[in-house]
């Protein structure tokens, strides 16, 4: 289905190497937010005198990040389309606390009061994304404003209560952990899914010429990830299993990752907030495509809201207060670029771990909150600022 | 020898082990107009960023002198200092500011940290009657006209004293009517004594306006001559290294079958729908034919097309038929489903996706025909088509994934043009498809233009460049303030002087 052309000259390119300075290169940014984790790692381990290494404590990190982490999935679609939304902790709190009034208040089955939370936080984000996408509103003002309008009637909802105790279902998906052998069983499958990701890759790159890296290079990429994925299931298997929350937090990883990567639909996120003009006049429809991204958004925002008010086992007015901080910041400490077109859910992923590393460790050391904020603004900065300077240099 | 103003020596500048400029040698005497020839990529732009201070002393090698002096320029602030000012043909103006505050930002007058308005205005008015650009110093950026814009860059260069004036593609969105008038106005620069270095691709005016043209090819200087001495095909000849014996490679493979008719189009302006950009077109296309859209920057050519193609936020009417069938385009994505696309007029803003690879560019506009479960991507289709139409229309990339930032502009156009002939096409409207491309690069895709219409494709291009316009069209439509003025079957005997006195509104020949 393409127009005709006579072919002329067809030189195919023989296949290329890539010379190992420029792999280092492309994954500059991984290694050095790899880097960053590890040592704020390091330097908790030093000052905890351990503690902070203990699989109890990474196996609460890991819960903990779970929230932070899936807030920043759906917050690093909106990011690559060039936009952005400041009401997901608002939100993130309303839909929670409607949970738990549906629950514990109107007695509604734990299941159902779920289900009708990811609905409304579906219905949301479709409106936020109709008045961008169809009514031209930015999207900085539209969140600014369901910021204060969420976190309004989330007060006026409770009136300004802590609504407490809810169903074991509902308790269940932030708070229980499964058997030792699904932990095993998710970490083999991922295993396999990166040997069989590999090798598919290295046979179409072959096949068309491109930069294929040596073979050396790719089992040794494998190996550490197996490696890290083996150490992971094993700290979460001796303490208590692995938790509901993190593999809810994987499972959206994986598919969002795949989403974005993979999809028509992640080739198009990317195309728009790249150049939005561009892609209009490539008959892709742009207001479409924004609708939808602020729609998966409000889904992802309703399952951090349960996840939230399932650890809390309650609602309260203050919950999620600063969370679109967090999620904002995992993604550009993960990659990802204001100015649109560029980031990933990995960096994401990655950048929601440091955030909940370095709430945690400061914690552990009974460090004053407002230290706290001072850090985690500080790293915040610093992050952008050594992706700037290293951008520079190539 | 002393009459030179500039002399740069043995200029050598490299970007990570690539030679951009091997010992260019280049020198401009004072108070001429002198012209930098050369394909993009040759080279033009890297010598004049080292001339303006872009790239800093130290960071190449050679030497240059100005004014009898050896210059260590560190920044551009330097150059300007010394009285060399750069004027792009990306224009870096303020939009929102009015224009006295453009021609003064950065270069104050103040005193005491308090700027002077009054002393700013007067010397406005004063650079403005020079350039005999008649508008209010008070009147935002915006609201001037390109050629306008490209006067107040000139007038914001002056104010800083220059001697020296560099402007790249000074011409390139410039109607014919503001071409004249920038020529004349270089023309009093000179004569006031002020030293010109002029980048173009359109050689006519070089020819016109240049008293020395050097080229530049390979980033290796090929030689200076004097422009009376030259001909066309002598410039043209020393830019490629190689005879170019016809700029125009047309081939006839119109038929008889209509394949797109347009009929009583009109478009009204975005901001004040009462103003009608377009009046009450009507045209007809038929396969195989290339139709030439003369006129004026402003005449409504870009408004009619884009409305068309279903990328327009103003209102518009009229009937658009495809093979006879009446059709209705709300978004570009109607007109693709249809078999009609657009190459659009600015391809940095409309063409291409700066931070996207050559392939993702490329299939942009086809990625529906990839779709496979779960709307995965076949990367295996998408990687062989990508590869096919990137030998077919000879796009030189070091590979698929290169980022398109890194290509030239021709053969990002190419990209972009891929990007269209993936689908299956019946209209290709192309906006100024030649625009800022070097000859090597545009004489490729009038060849491709042919051997669409050898398929039987209909195509629409607008250009501003008249040479152009009759050397690849079948039929001409010339456009003067929102309507269709005139139509010429092109034949030998058509000139320019006919299709301008038509698009400047006078009487049909």
């Amino acid at each position: 289905m393409t127009t005709e052309l006579k072919k002329e000259a067809v030189g195919m390119g023989s296949e290329k190497k890539i010379s190992l300075a420029s792999m280092f290169h492309f994954d500059v940014k991984t290694y050095t937010m790899i880097l960053a984790l590890v040592s704020i790692w390091v330097i908790f381990t030093m000052t905890t005198n351990g503690d902070f290494l203990t699989s109890r404590n990474l196996s609460n990190l890991f819960r903990q990040m779970s929230i932070t982490g899936i807030l920043s999935i759906g917050m690093v679609f909106i990011i690559i389309a060039g936009h952005i939304d400041l009401s997901v902790g608002s939100l993130m709190g309303l839909l929670g606390g409607i949970t738990a009034v549906l629950n514990v208040w109107l007695k509604v089955d734990g299941i159902l009061a779920i289900g009708i939370t990811l609905v409304l936080g579906l219905l949301i984000g479709i409106f936020n994304g109709w008045l961008i996408a169809y009514k031209k509103i930015p999207a900085f003002i539209v969140t600014l404003g369901g910021m204060l309008v969420f976190r309004g009637i989330l007060v006026g909802m409770t009136k300004g209560t802590t609504v407490a105790s809810l169903d074991p279902s509902i308790r269940f998906v932030g708070n229980a952990y499964l058997v030792d052998g699904v932990g095993i069983l998710l970490g083999l499958i991922a295993v396999a899914v990166l040997v069989y990701k590999a090798l598919s890759g290295r046979k179409l790159h072959s096949q068309y010429g491109l930069a294929i890296p040596p073979m050396s290079v790719e089992i040794a990429k494998i190996a550490f990830a197996a490696v890290v994925i083996g150490l992971l299931i094993i700290i979460l298997n001796s303490y208590q299993g692995f938790p509901v929350p993190v593999l809810i937090l994987a499972i959206m990883a994986v598919t969002f990752s795949y989403v974005l990567t993979k999809t028509v639909f992640g080739r198009r996120v990317y195309a728009i907030g790249g150049n939005a003009e561009a892609a209009k006049l490539s008959g892709i429809n742009v207001t479409k495509m924004t609708l939808s991204i602020f729609a998966i958004n409000g889904l992802l925002v309703a399952i951090a809201g349960v996840l939230l008010c399932s650890r809390l086992n309650a609602a309260s007015v203050a919950a999620g207060q600063n969370a679109e901080m967090d999620a904002i910041a995992a993604c550009v400490i993960g990659g990802a670029s204001l100015m649109g077109g560029v980031g990933s859910v990995g960096g994401a992923i990655v950048g929601a771990l440091v955030m909940a590393s370095l709430d945690n460790g400061m914690s552990m050391l009974n460090i004053e909150t407002f230290w706290q904020f001072i850090v985690k603004g500080s790293i915040l900065v610093l992050a952008v600022w050594v992706d700037i300077a290293t951008k520079n240099k190539r | 020898m002393d009459d030179l103003i500039l002399e740069m020596k043995g200029i050598i500048k490299e970007f990570s082990g690539v030679r951009a400029l091997n010992e260019v040698s280049f020198a401009v005497k004072k108070g001429e107009i002198h012209a930098l020839c050369g394909e993009n990529g040759a080279g033009k732009s890297t010598l004049m960023k080292i001339l303006s201070g872009v790239y800093p002393h130290g960071s190449y090698q050679g030497d240059i002198v100005f004014n009898q002096e050896k210059m260590m320029i560190k920044n551009i602030a330097d150059a300007e200092k010394a009285g060399i000012a750069i004027i792009h043909q990306e224009l870096a103006l303020f939009k929102e500011l009015p224009v006295y505050e453009n021609i003064f930002i950065g270069n104050e007058i103040s005193s005491h940290g308090r700027i002077h308005i009054p002393a700013m205005l007067s010397k406005t008015q004063e650079l403005l009657r020079e350039m005999r650009l008649d508008v209010n110093p008070y009147t935002l950026v915006k609201q001037l006209g390109t050629g306008q814009q490209q006067l107040v860059e000139i007038a914001k260069a002056l104010a800083k004293n220059a001697t020296l004036l560099i402007l790249d593609e000074p011409t390139a969105s410039l109607s014919e009517g503001e071409v004249e008038i920038l020529m004349d106005i270089l023309g009093r620069l000179k004569v006031k004594g002020v030293t010109c270095i002029y980048i173009s691709h359109k050689l006519d005016e070089v020819l016109r306006l240049a008293d020395t043209v050097t080229v530049i090819r390979d980033g290796r200087s090929i030689g200076s001559k004097l422009t009376r001495t030259l001909t066309k095909d002598e410039i043209v000849e020393m830019m490629v290294g190689r005879e170019i014996t016809d700029l125009y490679p047309k081939e006839v493979h119109i038929t008889e079958q209509e394949v797109f008719t347009v009929k009583n189009y009109t478009v009204y302006d975005v901001s004040d729908p009462s103003r009608k950009l377009v009046d009450n077109a009507n045209f007809s296309l038929k396969r195989g034919e290339i139709l030439g859209f003369a006129g004026l920057v402003g005449a409504g050519r870009t408004e009619l097309v884009s409305s068309i193609y279903g990328f327009y936020d103003g209102k518009c009417h009229g009937e658009v038929y495809l093979e006879g069938n009446l059709l209705s385009i709300h978004h570009p994505n109607d007109s693709l489903q249809q078999g009609i696309a657009m190459l659009p007029e600015d391809r940095k803003r409309h063409g291409i996706i700066e931070i996207m690879s050559v392939r993702e560019n490329m299939t942009l506009a086809t990625i529906e025909k990839y779709r496979l479960a779960m709307d995965r991507i076949d990367d295996c289709q998408e990687l062989s088509d990508a590869n096919d139409y990137m030998a077919r229309l000879k796009i030189k990339a070091p590979g698929l994934d290169t980022c398109i930032k890194n290509l030239s502009g021709g053969n990002q156009q190419k990209v972009v043009l891929a990007k269209y002939l993936l689908r299956k096409l019946k209209v290709l409207i192309l906006d100024e498809p030649t625009r800022g491309i070097d000859v090597g690069a545009k004489y490729e895709i009038y060849n491709l233009m042919n051997r669409l219409a050898a398929d039987g494709i209909g195509i629409i291009m607008i250009s501003s460049d008249l040479p152009e316009v009759l050397g690849m069209s079948d039929r001409i439509l010339v456009m003067n303030e929102g309507q269709i003025k005139g139509e010429f079957l092109n034949h030998k005997n058509l000139d320019q002087e006919q299709i301008m006195h038509c698009a400047v509104g006078g009487a049909t020949a």
